[in-house]
């Protein structure tokens, strides 16, 4: 439960409100492994602590992506490089990669949803050869929003199905206009032999969701990151629980089928 | 190369209707070509043709707006309809559409089918549920981007 200490090595701005921080361990005790869906509790001294999804691993590191949104992440948009932050973890469920292999995989992410499916990106296409189609279909306010957008580039080299709608159309942008979810039925994959890892805001995961079933994709092969209050991470403080799941432990990646009617109750 | 008749009955707007009435919707359709920037139709002009994508990507735009310019709704891809104005009074396009891509439409005249949905009811019933099943796909849609769901969590 003792944060270790982590160096911010680099910090690199996404958009206007998102940063990518790289961070090592200051001493041997820091753990560098992880498995893609899972978070670390960063925490920023005198501050407090967030949940923040791992979104990549560096040589001697770990990389996070974080909107600022509240007292700690706006805390940590202002670390720069040699500052020291706690990191508890890793914690949490993972993308089900090997459940994906030899199938059609198609990632569903929202804003800065597709930060905790960043290195299930890579990693699948990394293996491609080992699988069918790989598509991401990516919804942003704006396209100015858009994260990662060079590395995108360079998975859609190596084969990437990248389909990228924004909610309002500005400057040149010539593509896709609507929501994430019109372009569910209009991408080709099938549906009978993939696996949906979808990651985003709640509404647009449920709709997405429903959107994937429609199309005749099994319940039991679409996953969703979910999000609720977390504190301790380790499902002791019930701050996270989510019907008979804790997030932190049991999430945050749920198969679908064990969480769709636990959706709909607006107590949880 | 296909015929008139099998491009329209193969589109996903018309899937599954009864074959009598694949005759009658080869005769009244036609189709076009539209270039990259290319309007297709107006806001205020008459809505007389009903589109159905068959390749491309088109946006729906609105008219131009002092300070903001045109902006884009949506977009919509082969596959999909375009527009329902033409299927009720005033007959008059609500936003205007223009090709993004090389596009290539069916096209069928509006009056045409509307005579026919009023004498054979049951292909006006086929015909508005049709219509009805893709505003209720654009209406779920527009509430989604009302709520700029699409924002970073």
């Amino acid at each position: 439960m003792l944060p270790s200490r982590y160096q911010v090595r680099r910090v690199r701005r996404e958009n206007a409100d998102t940063f990518t921080m790289e961070l090592t361990a200051s001493d041997q005790s820091g753990s560098v492994s992880f498995a893609p869906g899972q978070f670390n509790m960063l925490y920023v001294f005198g501050v407090g602590e967030a949940p923040i999804s791992i979104c990549g691993k560096t040589r001697n590191g770990l990389e996070h992506t974080t909107r600022t949104v509240g007292t700690v992440t706006s805390s940590l948009g202002r670390l720069r490089r040699g500052d020291v932050v706690g990191v508890r973890g890793p914690y949490g469920s993972c993308w089900p990669l090997a459940e994906a292999a030899g199938r059609d995989v198609v990632l569903v992410a929202g804003g800065i949803g597709l930060a905790p499916l960043r290195s299930a990106l890579q990693t699948i296409v990394a293996q491609r050869p080992l699988r069918h189609r790989v598509t991401l279909i990516y919804g942003v306010r704006t396209a100015e929003d858009m994260l990662y957008r060079q590395e995108l580039e360079r998975l859609r080299d190596r084969g990437l199905q990248l389909y990228v709608t924004v909610n309002r159309a500005t400057g040149s942008w010539h593509g896709n206009v609507g929501v994430v979810t019109s372009l569910i039925p209009r991408v080709p994959f099938d549906p009978l032999n993939c696996v949906a890892m979808v990651c985003g805001p709640e509404l647009m995961m449920r709709f997405s969701m429903e959107e994937l079933i429609k199309r005749g994709v099994p319940e039991q092969r679409i996953f969703l990151s979910l999000e609720r209050n977390m504190k301790c991470a380790v499902g002791f403080c019930g701050h996270c629980q989510f019907g008979p799941e804790f997030l932190c432990k049991d999430g945050p990646i749920f198969r679908c089928d064990r969480i769709r009617r636990w959706l709909n109750i607006a107590e949880l | 190369m296909q015929d008139l008749e099998t491009i329209v009955v193969h589109h996903p707007f018309w899937q599954n209707l009864h074959q009598r009435y694949s005759h009658f919707l080869g005769e009244c359709a036609g189709t076009q070509h539209f270039a990259p920037q290319q309007q297709i139709f107006q806001t205020g002009c008459e809505a007389d043709h009903f589109y159905l994508i068959e390749r491309g990507r088109v946006a729906l735009e609105t008219p131009f707006i002092p300070g903001k310019g045109v902006i884009i709704i949506q977009t919509l891809e082969a596959g999909e309809a375009l527009g329902w104005s033409w299927l009720f009074p005033p007959f008059v396009w609500h936003f205007g559409a223009r090709a993004i891509q090389p596009t290539d439409l069916v096209v069928f005249d509006a009056r045409f089918l509307r005579q026919k949905a009023s004498e054979d009811h049951e292909f006006g019933y086929e015909l508005a549920m049709r219509v009805g099943n893709v505003m209720l796909q654009r209406l779920q849609a527009t509430r989604l981007q009302l709520l700029d769901y699409g924002q970073p969590r």
